[in-house]
């Protein structure tokens, strides 16, 4: 039996705003397995971005359960919150979300000083490919290499969780891979639960499970037999 | 209305708290201004047209005896326009029901009672008339403090009479805007009376018929002022003239001129700083808003709306503000005016004084605040005009940053990556963190200013009346006296201690610099009156030589060893050279000092004193002052005792209300400059500060970043502020200093350590307002859009 980090029941999200009443998650059922690389596929605004935020306690369920292990987020206040992303979860944005006055390095050790387990920002960085480049600013670095940097601030805390929202949706395909592989290695190396929201239909092959949203619900979930290296996705 | 107003008012709704900071500070400007420009016009025009229409003298000279005729010379000098010969004298006077005894400065009335220099106004009566010998005069102020009317009596020692006066007028003179006993620090209408009299019954009491002791003139437009100054000296000098001054040295005048230079200097120093430092956050806001309304403006651009039309929209956000801040600080400035003129009425005897509120003012005051905003909106402003549509709708390059000092701060660890963000942040923006760090420290400096005027006059207080005249009470004879005199005091009911002083008009020179001014002469040792050298260290009189105050010092260009040219105006009018021995403290007047016997032995006559100086048993000062009261020989006495406690009321009194407009004009800057600062810091850096959230930073830790930045730009700004409050400081003391009262500036540890506490809490409550928002920043939304 695989042990269940994530357990998601009936999760539903409803946003409002002023009189429009929009719901983004319509009773969403799901488990995450330990060790497990999922791929989330779906139009935009099918609800996938919702229900990674919310796995990721960076927004709240309007009803529904989320577990995380023995966690309920579905009722953890702000400061359990901040300390349940701090202590388990690494994130990786589209955008990269780096900040631009802190260098690679320093940009990584944000993390690891306020982190209970990490590894030296140098690790890291190395596990990206990136050991040469960090002494670099962010403006000095090309949008792969800002996003491999994003994703060795997420590893450097060794956590359970990685959630990644489209990472490379703003890259070329041949960077793309670069970073496909830096998270794959991660999931791999570090038997990360990993989660990447995605655009791209072929990337699903690289998963051990895809998860397809449409419209607030997960409407498949297909299982792969065998994972393709990032290197061997036909783009 | 057009749809880029709609937007200015949508715009202007949504940066409301930053542009009622900026308001705020600007109509601070604009209400110092008023106060300043509208106070300083009313004192000025109401004095200009009160000495026009009641014809203030132009040069003012007093002598011992001159016969009438001598009148007629003065007015035949060339550049007289008129003379007004006349007896003065002062006079000790008993008030029923007033224990302490007053000072009469009396001035007689022509038989015809018309005055052709110094007219009177008259409140109430009429002048008193010739004949009647117990008519009198007397000035507005003293009537309203001894609430006496038409008809009131009361005792004055005339000559060597006691006599009962009836007041039939009520006045005010030009000659007497500001009144000051013989001796006096400070006004005391209850003890001070100006009082007229008519001339044949002033004759016959000091036995000066057919002659005057006193003659004041008015100038021809083009006249040359030093030519007839000269001329009257020689015309009165065999008549015992003691030098005649100009009306700039005239005591009332002179302390109305020094508040008129106290007021035009703040007008200078003070709006202009508001001024500055609201074009500052003006730059500081537009900019920022010009940066995030990027695409807004290639947008309109590529719309078709002209460069000069969208440049217009935000210059009109901007005068928009400006002129909230002139409305604003119209009004406080109207309410301050009034509210000062309504205190110099209390100070200066003025028959009307409204606080003139011109049209011009306002004007001048809007334009100027208008100007400086658009000046603060300039560079902004050039950025919308200059900026190519297709280059505004394409994000702005990103921004470079640089370690300092070749990352070596990061690899001793010596800050936390958050601190790092934040130092970056700041180097990143030298230029704006400056200026910031300056705006900051004019509030510091602003503050520190006041509260080092204040200590200023507490060391000037102790300096005077706790270290130097320390005695309770100085008696004036009407004329010198032998040294016997001296005996004759001691032996006053509650005298404890007494000094005698001896006070001689000289002209005192020095190659081609000369003063006439006064020698006083006192005993080698004093306890009483002190003479003080340079530290505030009592000084012990040699028997030969003279002791110079510093101003007195500087004027004559003469330094301890050097040899002063002294004439005696009085008596043998001897010349005699004598030699400086020292230099010694004086804030108050011009002083020269000399050991009282040699004194007179210089000036060719036998031991003489002027008056006594006193230390008084409280127990018997009514006994003290009957006997006062009934001793003719005593023309004035000057209460120390009193001067200190008035002193020390008015001040208390004065504080208090300066104190809480600097503190308010101190925390309305740095309010205004930290509130605006923090706000751009966190628009900036919303995105930055939503990633650390989102990275598993707790609010407190995030909000570390704003107040770090802001931290380190209040340290820099407060020994910037302590720079600027000593320089300003410096400044004004020097450009106040009369010869008739100097303050040192005078600034402690202390109020800097209060300046800065002052800046920290406005400081600190400004981003604790900012940090609610970083509590409320929308984490996802940050993350789905691209900077």
């Amino acid at each position: 039996m695989r042990e269940a980090v994530f357990r998601i029941r009936d999760l539903s999200k409803v946003y409002r705003t002023g009189n429009v009443e929009v719901k983004a998650l319509r009773g969403v059922d799901a488990d995450l397995f330990h060790g497990e690389l999922t791929v989330m596929l779906g139009p935009s605004g099918s609800g996938k971005s919702t229900f990674l935020n919310i796995l990721g306690g960076l927004d709240t369920a309007t009803a529904g359960e989320v577990r995380y292990r023995d966690h309920d987020l579905s009722s953890a206040s702000d400061r359990d919150l901040t300390r349940y992303r701090r202590d388990h979860v690494g994130f990786v944005f589209q955008f990269y979300n780096l900040i631009p006055s802190l260098t690679a390095k320093e940009n990584v050790a944000l993390v690891t000083e306020i982190a209970r387990n990490a590894m030296p920002p140098e690790e890291a960085l190395e596990l990206v490919g990136l050991k040469e480049r960090m002494g670099h600013f962010p403006a000095q670095l090309s949008g792969g290499e800002q996003q491999r940097v994003a994703i060795a601030r997420a590893v450097a805390k060794r956590p359970e969780v990685m959630l990644c929202d489209e990472p490379t949706g703003a890259l070329d395909s041949k960077t793309g891979i670069l970073v496909l592989e830096a998270l794959t290695a991660t999931n791999r190396e570090l038997g990360t639960t990993t989660a990447i929201i995605t655009h791209n239909a072929t990337i699903g092959s690289i998963a051990d499970r895809v998860f397809h949203f449409s419209d607030g619900r997960i409407t498949d979930v297909l299982e792969n037999e065998t994972r393709l290296s990032p290197s061997d996705v036909d783009w | 209305m057009g749809a880029l107003d709609i937007k200015l008012f949508r715009d202007l709704k949504r940066l409301w708290a930053q542009a009622i900071a900026i308001a705020l500070v600007l109509a601070c400007g604009v209400a110092t201004l008023i106060l300043a420009v509208g106070t300083f016009r009313s004192l000025e025009e109401t004095r200009d047209a009160y000495y026009e229409r009641y014809k203030f003298g132009d040069i003012f000279a007093t002598a011992v005896r001159v016969p009438d005729a001598k009148a007629r010379e003065i007015a035949e000098i060339d550049g007289v326009a008129a003379v007004e010969p006349r007896i003065f004298e002062v006079a000790l006077l008993d008030v029923e029901g007033f224990r302490e005894p007053a000072t009469g400065l009396i001035v007689s009335v022509p038989p015809s009672g018309e005055l052709a220099v110094n007219d009177l106004f008259i409140r109430r009566g009429r002048l008193p008339e010739p004949g009647r010998v117990n008519e009198v005069a007397i000035d507005a102020k003293f009537a309203e403090a001894q609430r006496f009317s038409v008809g009131s009596r009361f005792d004055a020692i005339l000559g060597s009479a006691k006599t009962t006066l009836t007041v039939v007028g009520i006045v005010m003179s030009p000659e007497y805007v500001y009144s000051l006993g013989p001796g006096d620090m400070m006004p005391d209408s209850r003890r001070l009376a100006d009082m007229w009299m008519p001339e044949e019954t002033l004759a016959s009491l000091y036995d000066l018929d057919g002659a005057f002791n006193s003659v004041s003139v008015r100038l021809l437009r083009d006249a040359n002022e030093t030519a007839v100054i000269e001329a009257i000296d020689d015309l009165l000098e065999p008549y015992g003239g003691t030098g005649a001054v100009a009306r700039k040295d005239q005591v009332s005048n002179a302390f109305l001129q020094g508040e008129l230079d106290q007021l035009q200097g703040m007008a200078r120093i003070i709006p202009p700083i508001f001024l500055l430092v609201s074009a500052f956050l003006i730059n500081m806001i537009l900019s920022r808003l010009i940066e995030l309304e990027r695409e807004q403006i290639g947008l309109l651009k590529a719309l078709g709306y002209g460069r000069t039309a969208v440049a217009w929209h935000y210059l009109k956000l901007v005068l928009v503000i400006a002129a909230i801040g002139v409305v604003i600080g119209a009004g406080v400035g109207t309410w301050l005016g009034r509210g000062m003129t309504v205190m110099y009425t209390r100070f200066f005897s003025f028959p009307f004084l409204v606080f003139r509120s011109d049209v011009d003012i306002y004007l001048i005051a809007a334009g100027v605040s208008m100007a400086a905003a658009a000046a603060g909106a300039l560079k902004a402003i050039g950025v919308v005009f200059a900026l190519p549509p297709a280059v505004a709708m394409r994000p702005p390059a990103p921004q470079v940053y640089r370690q300092f000092m070749g990352g070596l701060l990061g690899r001793m660890r010596l800050f936390s990556q958050v601190t790092t963000m934040a130092l970056r942040h700041l180097v990143r923006h030298p230029v704006r963190t400056l200026l910031t760090a300056i705006g900051t420290a004019f509030a510091v400096a602003l503050m520190g200013v006041a509260m080092g005027t204040l200590s200023s006059v507490d060391f000037m207080i102790d300096a005077v009346f706790f270290r130097t005249e320390r005695q309770d009470a100085t008696l004036a004879f009407s004329s010198e006296r032998p040294g016997a005199a001296y005996q004759a005091v001691l032996k006053l009911p509650g005298v404890m201690a007494a000094e005698p002083y001896l006070d001689l008009p000289v002209e005192i020179g020095n190659g081609q610099y000369s003063r006439q001014l006064s020698i006083i002469g006192k005993p080698a040792r004093t306890d009483l009156s002190r003479v003080l050298d340079l530290d505030l260290d009592p000084v012990v009189l040699p028997s030969t030589g003279l002791a110079l105050g510093d101003r007195v010092a500087d004027i004559l260009r003469l330094r301890p060893g050097d040899l002063a040219r002294v004439t005696f105006l009085d008596g043998q009018r001897r010349t005699v050279e004598v030699p400086v021995t020292q230099v010694i403290q004086s804030y108050i007047g011009l002083m020269m000092f000399m050991d009282i016997d040699a004194l007179a032995r210089l000036s060719g006559t036998g031991p003489r004193i002027s008056g006594v100086h006193l230390l008084i048993d409280d127990s018997q000062l009514d006994a003290l002052y009957r006997a006062v009261k009934e001793t003719p020989q005593i023309a004035a006495v000057a209460l120390q005792s009193r001067s200190r406690q008035r002193f020390q009321e008015t001040m208390r009194e004065n504080m208090s209300m300066m104190l809480t407009v600097y503190l308010t004009l101190s925390i309305v800057i740095a309010f205004g400059v930290v509130y605006n600062s923090a706000r751009i810091q966190l628009s900036e850096r919303g995105r930055e500060l939503a990633t650390l959230r989102v990275l598993g930073f707790h609010r407190a830790e995030v909000s570390n970043v704003l107040f770090i930045e802001i931290g380190a730009i209040v340290a820099i700004a407060q020994p910037i502020g302590w720079l600027i409050a000593t320089g300003l400081g410096l400044v004004i003391t020097e450009s106040l200093a009369t010869d008739m009262f100097r303050v040192p500036f005078v600034i402690e540890p202390g109020t800097f350590a209060i300046s800065s506490i002052v800046v920290v809490i406005a400081a600190l409550i400004s981003a604790l307002i900012v940090r609610r928002r970083i509590d409320a920043l929308d984490l996802v939304r940050v993350l789905k859009t691209r900077e």
